[in-house]
């Protein structure tokens, strides 16, 4: 403080008693203020381990053909996540976004197969599929002011509805479709690893989401609206708008999603992915990022994919039975909450 | 107004001012009709028992909520706000009692939070990046000139620093961006003697300035240390307006509480 010299009162005196005692840390409080202030160092370090032992338990896991299967496996539920940590940094949650998701790719499928639109127009409408998905969220959840859970809830059943109805229950092959709509699918090879497109995409798809939540504005008002939504108000941020626009960017996202999976499966299923939704949203936990809003990074919920993704590969490898890699997933996510609750108790 | 306005205010319009404003809500009446003015290089203090209606007199006057009725005029022209930015667009910024800050943002990020600097050239204009380096620079620069030395590091999230130090924030970034008029709801709440002496140097500095500072406070030796004029709120209206000179602390409090007619 500067030169007012008034004088050393009870109360100031007991202040600064006071936070003597605060300052003094612990060797573990202070790793849990890094850990605050950087929320991907857990994920990442989990993931660091996990792939050193599954590599010491099993070499293949760690052979070029091995890595690039993970990654193409995890390729959708990464895309899916970039779009669930948009919302759950707002705060909100969406349990909708699976099944945009496959509305998204049935539009795609039965528009260039049953309707014989060319590939670039089928894939144009899957966009817009999405787009409106995420615009009838954010609707609801602007204008209508009800909570995000109860809204997605809702649209997941309508959705559901809508792909059965659009595809009649049918699955369109791959086969029937043309190469621009599977082109995810396809790979190349890189230094012997063979990397698909959907996977490129993906990896695009972080970069710019990076870009956007941590050098524009627009980023630092997502995170402003998820911390505190009156004091983002109050500084004068039009939070309705904000939350439109996350929840239509997710919307786009989802039609990406929906284009990696058509190219992974070979083609478009009323039935596929049908546990998509809770794994992004697994995906978002594990990657560090708070249910509560505010607080996480897009890298974590890649971090998050990749972990969820070599734990299901190598558990496998290792010979074990599929219901022991649900089971050490949801072991990772409840872990991984237990620790955000632990860091966020660091400050009060 | 009294009789005891005694400055040129009569010659030029107050810089803001209000009139009759009347807000509702529900069946609660929040405000009934009340009217205040301020004017440029003035000290306007707003007392009140709690649930007279100051807070939501700021926030009417500050685009936080809009009045039902009533009419607000800024420089003598009558404005409307319908959000928090239209009043921050005109030069009007406000520390709210929450503060308003987010906690995991950073002092400058706060600071300029809904103004952010971007860079120059293309990389601001077609990418929309911002300029963080700018805005730190910018945000030390401002702290040092309001002597705020409690935050020296402004890369430091908000919910590192304690209950006073988030307040100077708060303070800091009403007082850098208030080119005309800035509100201040009980900004030394949560201050140590220390620090709320501190704002107080920042009022009469603002005053100094030739901005208007509009007060909240329970604290009436700080009010009748800084005021000007003192508007006195009761059940939805305006009391009194007084000055410290034409009344005592012990007639303030009366009036504020309907022991005393104004």
């Amino acid at each position: 403080m500067s030169g007012t010299s008034s004088p050393p009162t009870a109360s100031t005196a007991a202040l600064d008693l006071a936070s003597q005692f605060i300052d003094r840390r612990t060797p573990l409080s202070r790793v849990r203020g890094v850990l605050h202030r950087f929320p991907a160092i857990s994920p990442g370090i989990v993931l660091l381990v996990a792939v050193v032992v599954f590599g010491i338990l099993n070499p293949r896991f760690l052979a070029p053909a091995n890595l690039s299967l993970i990654t193409q496996q995890v390729a959708v539920i990464g895309i899916l996540g970039v779009a669930e940590t948009l919302i759950i940094l707002t705060a909100g949650i969406d349990l909708s976004v699976g099944a945009a998701m496959v509305l998204s790719s049935i539009v795609i499928g039965n528009a260039v197969a049953g309707l014989h639109a060319p590939s670039v127009v089928g894939l144009i409408a899957g966009l817009a599929t999405g787009l409106a998905a995420g615009a009838l969220n954010g609707i609801l959840v602007t204008r209508l002011k009800l909570p995000p859970f109860i809204v997605t809830l809702g649209t997941l059943s309508i959705f559901t509805a809508l792909l059965l109805l659009v595809s009649s229950g049918a699955t369109v092959q791959g086969t029937s479709l043309p190469d621009l709509v599977t082109w995810t699918g396809g790979t190349f090879r890189v230094i012997g690893v063979d990397i698909s497109y959907g996977v490129v995409l993906m990896v695009a798809l972080y970069l710019l989401i990076a870009y956007m939540l941590g050098r524009t504005a627009w980023g630092r008002h997502v995170y402003a609206v998820g911390d505190d939504r009156e004091a983002a108000r109050l500084t004068g941020i039009r939070v309705d708008r904000v939350l439109l626009s996350v929840y239509v960017l997710a919307g786009a996202i989802v039609a990406f999603a929906a284009w990696t999976q058509i190219g992974r499966d070979f083609g478009s299923s009323p039935n596929a992915a049908t546990d998509a939704n809770l794994n992004a949203i697994t995906a978002v936990v594990i990657g560090g990022t708070s249910l509560f809003g505010g607080r996480g990074t897009i890298w974590g919920t890649l971090l998050g994919a990749l972990i969820v993704g070599v734990f299901r590969n190598g558990l496998a490898l290792v010979g074990l039975d599929v219901l022991y890699q649900t089971l050490a997933v949801g072991i990772l996510v409840i872990a991984a909450v237990a620790i955000d609750q632990w860091i966020r108790k660091s400050k009060s | 107004m009294n009789s005891n306005n005694q400055d040129a205010s009569a010659a030029t319009p107050p810089v803001l001012s209000a009139h009759r404003l009347v807000k509702t809500f529900g069946h609660v009446v929040g405000l009934d009709g009340v009217s205040l003015e301020v004017h440029a290089g003035e000290v306007l203090a707003v007392i009140g028992d709690n649930g007279a209606g100051k807070s939501t007199l700021i926030k009417c006057l500050t685009g936080a909520e809009v009045p039902d009725e009533g009419v607000i005029k800024l420089d003598g022209k009558e404005v409307q706000f319908r959000r928090p930015q239209d009043a921050r667009d005109v030069g009007i910024e406000t520390v709210y009692q929450t503060l308003a800050v987010s906690p995991a943002l950073d002092v400058a990020a706060n600071m300029y939070l809904g103004r952010e600097i971007r860079r120059p050239g293309v990389l601001g204009t077609a990418f929309r990046m911002v300029d963080t380096k700018e805005m730190r620079a910018r945000a030390t620069e401002q702290l040092h000139q309001l002597g705020i030395s409690t935050l020296q590091d402004v890369t430091v999230p908000i919910e590192n620093l304690s209950g006073g130090q988030r307040q100077a924030v708060a303070v800091a970034r009403a007082a850098a961006f208030g080119s005309r008029v800035v509100v201040l709801d009980e900004p030394t709440a949560a201050l140590g003697v220390r620090e709320s002496n501190h704002v107080l140097e920042l009022i009469l500095r603002l005053k100094e300035k030739g901005v208007a500072v509009i007060l909240i406070s329970h604290n009436m030796p700080q009010v009748f240390e800084v005021a000007d004029h003192i508007h006195i709120q009761r059940l939805g209206k305006r009391a009194a307006t007084i000055t410290p000179e034409s009344h005592s602390m012990t007639d303030a409090v009366a009036i504020m509480t309907g022991a005393k007619a104004a």
